[in-house]
């Protein structure tokens, strides 16, 4: 008696071993349902869906112009100090003097990704970039600024 | 599921092998001596400092230290606004950020009073359920890969990847999220959510059976996991467990059920009770959960209604003064957000009453007397997420 419940338990046991094993087994020999992706050398066909959080960018048009009012909201609804907006005094047409942005800057080193400031943003002026490949050799090259050097806001965005 | 009932009838079939469990002797004595697991240990998945007192390979005591991964996140929060400290939860218990933001938006809400609309609701109520299966997916496969199985792990993360894509698509992350807001959601669903919602459970349905070929029938993983790590309902109260940890002891604990909140009320689910109190029942309350899950997503994906996924909120958030308290369930067990108001835009004092760190104070409890090797299948299933006890 005592053997016979031996040798089913041993039973069993192999039993169960090869019903795994066969999973295995099956993937091994069923290469299609392989899903890994070869990431470096798959670069040009990554697509990222394009509510991504990557990066915080600020859209130019042609005419190198942006639509960034330097409201400050960004500013204010960041939680880590990230954005820093800089203002400079600029003559408007009839020559009279008007606060404009200087420089945006963004550290995207103390970047969470938190999407708050876009959402902030009344204007729509910055938005997220699908960009993810951020490292780099120096710390410094990670505080940007967003606006293109010389360009101003777009007409008709107050 | 079918050929569920099966491995059940196996499990109750198997006969149960006493380990010779001594009495732990006082004291440290002669033939002692103290090994380190941790801070960095494969096994315990994050910076967990163990401090074991070992007989031989019986375990005598074991002492957490924690500390490790401190980044004062009540302190911090108490200088962020409403609106900016929910993203800092995320990184609390980074395998269910969703839940956690949930909480806390959910306690926002509640000192605002504001109503939140049925269309946000419904999304909260997926998001938090595939957040919670692919939690469990990723503790499924870690857990097994402790024990020495490697191939499940690589199955668990196939299906994790596809509620990842999912989450990449409409909350534009990953991992953290930060995708609840006061109010409601960040953003509308993506269009093609539905669909790939669908796909997903489809996927999820033709695959969960290898888990149970792979590792719940697997007798190598039964030996490991049974009668290893024996917490009784009784422990399981008095130490705070929650979630599946005190589930497995038979502790009816769901917060969905005791205090729904959202729309938990209405939804058709059972609460996964086991009553063994081993690695083992915690291992099938977990597994079983994830069908639970799928099940509410099922009642749910055809039937989101139509209309605002957020309610209009002021731009700057005060709540009144006062104390407000919210728990949700995460897929680790209750989290508590005790918000202290003095009326003004910060919080005076936040407190999170997290579930990893009561899941972790009982480790020393049922590790006492078993071998060295069993720790590992006790930290596996009170998946222990260390960020998530020391905040």
């Amino acid at each position: 008696m005592f053997i016979k419940k031996y040798i089913q338990e041993i039973w069993g046991a192999v039993k169960s071993l090869l019903k795994g094993m066969r999973r295995t087994g099956y993937y091994f020999t069923h290469h299609k349902e392989i899903i890994t992706q070869q990431y470096p050398d798959n670069r040009e066909t990554l697509n990222l869906p394009e509510r991504f959080k990557g990066e915080v960018v600020m859209p130019h048009d042609e005419n190198n112009e942006h639509r960034c009012t330097g409201c400050q909201a960004c500013e204010l609804a960041c939680p880590n100090g990230t954005i820093k907006v800089i203002f400079k005094n600029e003559l408007n047409a009839e020559g009279k003097k008007k606060k404009a942005i200087d420089k945006l800057v963004y550290h995207l080193e103390l970047c969470t990704m938190c999407n708050l400031c876009i959402e902030a943003c009344p204007s729509d002026a910055i938005k997220m970039a699908q960009t993810f490949e951020h490292s780099v050799f120096d710390r410094n090259e990670l505080t940007k600024i967003l606006n293109n050097p010389g360009s101003k806001i777009m007409d008709g965005v107050e | 599921m079918e050929g569920f009932g099966e491995v059940l009838k196996m499990y109750r079939k198997t006969e149960i092998i006493n380990d010779s469990k001594a009495p732990p002797a006082e004291g440290f004595g002669e033939a002692d001596m103290i090994i380190n697991v941790g801070p960095q240990h494969p096994a315990t998945h994050g910076v967990l400092h163990l401090v074991i007192t070992l007989n031989g390979e019986t375990i005598k005591n074991v002492e957490p230290h924690l500390g490790y991964i401190h980044r004062s996140i009540e302190k911090m929060c108490e200088s962020l606004s409403y609106r900016q400290f929910i993203y800092v939860t995320s990184r609390m218990d980074y395998l269910s950020a969703h839940i956690n933001n949930h909480a806390c938006a959910l306690c926002v809400e509640q000192g605002l009073q504001v109503e939140i609309p049925p269309r946000a609701q419904v999304i909260r109520v997926l998001m938090d359920e595939l957040t919670r299966i692919a939690s469990h997916e990723l503790w499924l496969g870690a857990m097994a890969m402790d024990l020495g199985a490697f191939t499940p792990f690589f199955h668990a993360f196939r299906e994790r990847e596809s509620i990842n894509d999912i989450m990449e698509e409409t909350c534009g992350a990953r991992l953290t999220m930060n995708y609840m807001v006061p109010g409601g959601v960040m953003h509308d669903l993506h269009p093609s959510f539905q669909q790939r919602v669908k796909d997903f459970m489809q996927l999820y349905k033709s695959k969960v059976h290898e888990y149970d070929e792979m590792l719940t029938g697997n007798i190598i993983f039964q030996n490991r996991m049974k009668n290893v790590g024996v917490l009784s309902a009784e422990d399981a109260i008095s130490y705070g467990c929650t979630g599946p940890t005190a589930r497995g002891s038979g502790v009816s604990c769901d917060v969905r059920k005791l205090y729904p909140y959202e729309i938990y009320n209405t939804l058709e689910f059972d609460e996964v009770l086991e009553t063994g109190g081993d690695s083992f029942s915690r291992y099938m309350v977990r597994v079983r959960e994830m069908q639970q899950s799928i099940r509410i997503i099922e009642q749910l994906i055809d039937n989101i209604p139509e209309g605002d996924f957020q309610t209009k909120t002021k731009a700057v958030l005060k709540l009144p003064k006062g104390e407000f308290y919210s728990r949700v369930e995460t897929a680790r067990g209750e989290l508590g957000v005790y918000i202290v108001s003095e009326g003004a835009t910060t919080p005076y004092r936040i407190k999170f009453r997290s579930p990893g760190f009561s899941n972790l104070s009982v480790l020393n409890h049922i590790a006492k007397g078993s071998k060295l090797g069993d720790l590992v299948a006790m930290m596996g299933t009170l998946d222990l997420v260390i960020p998530d006890i020391d905040r």
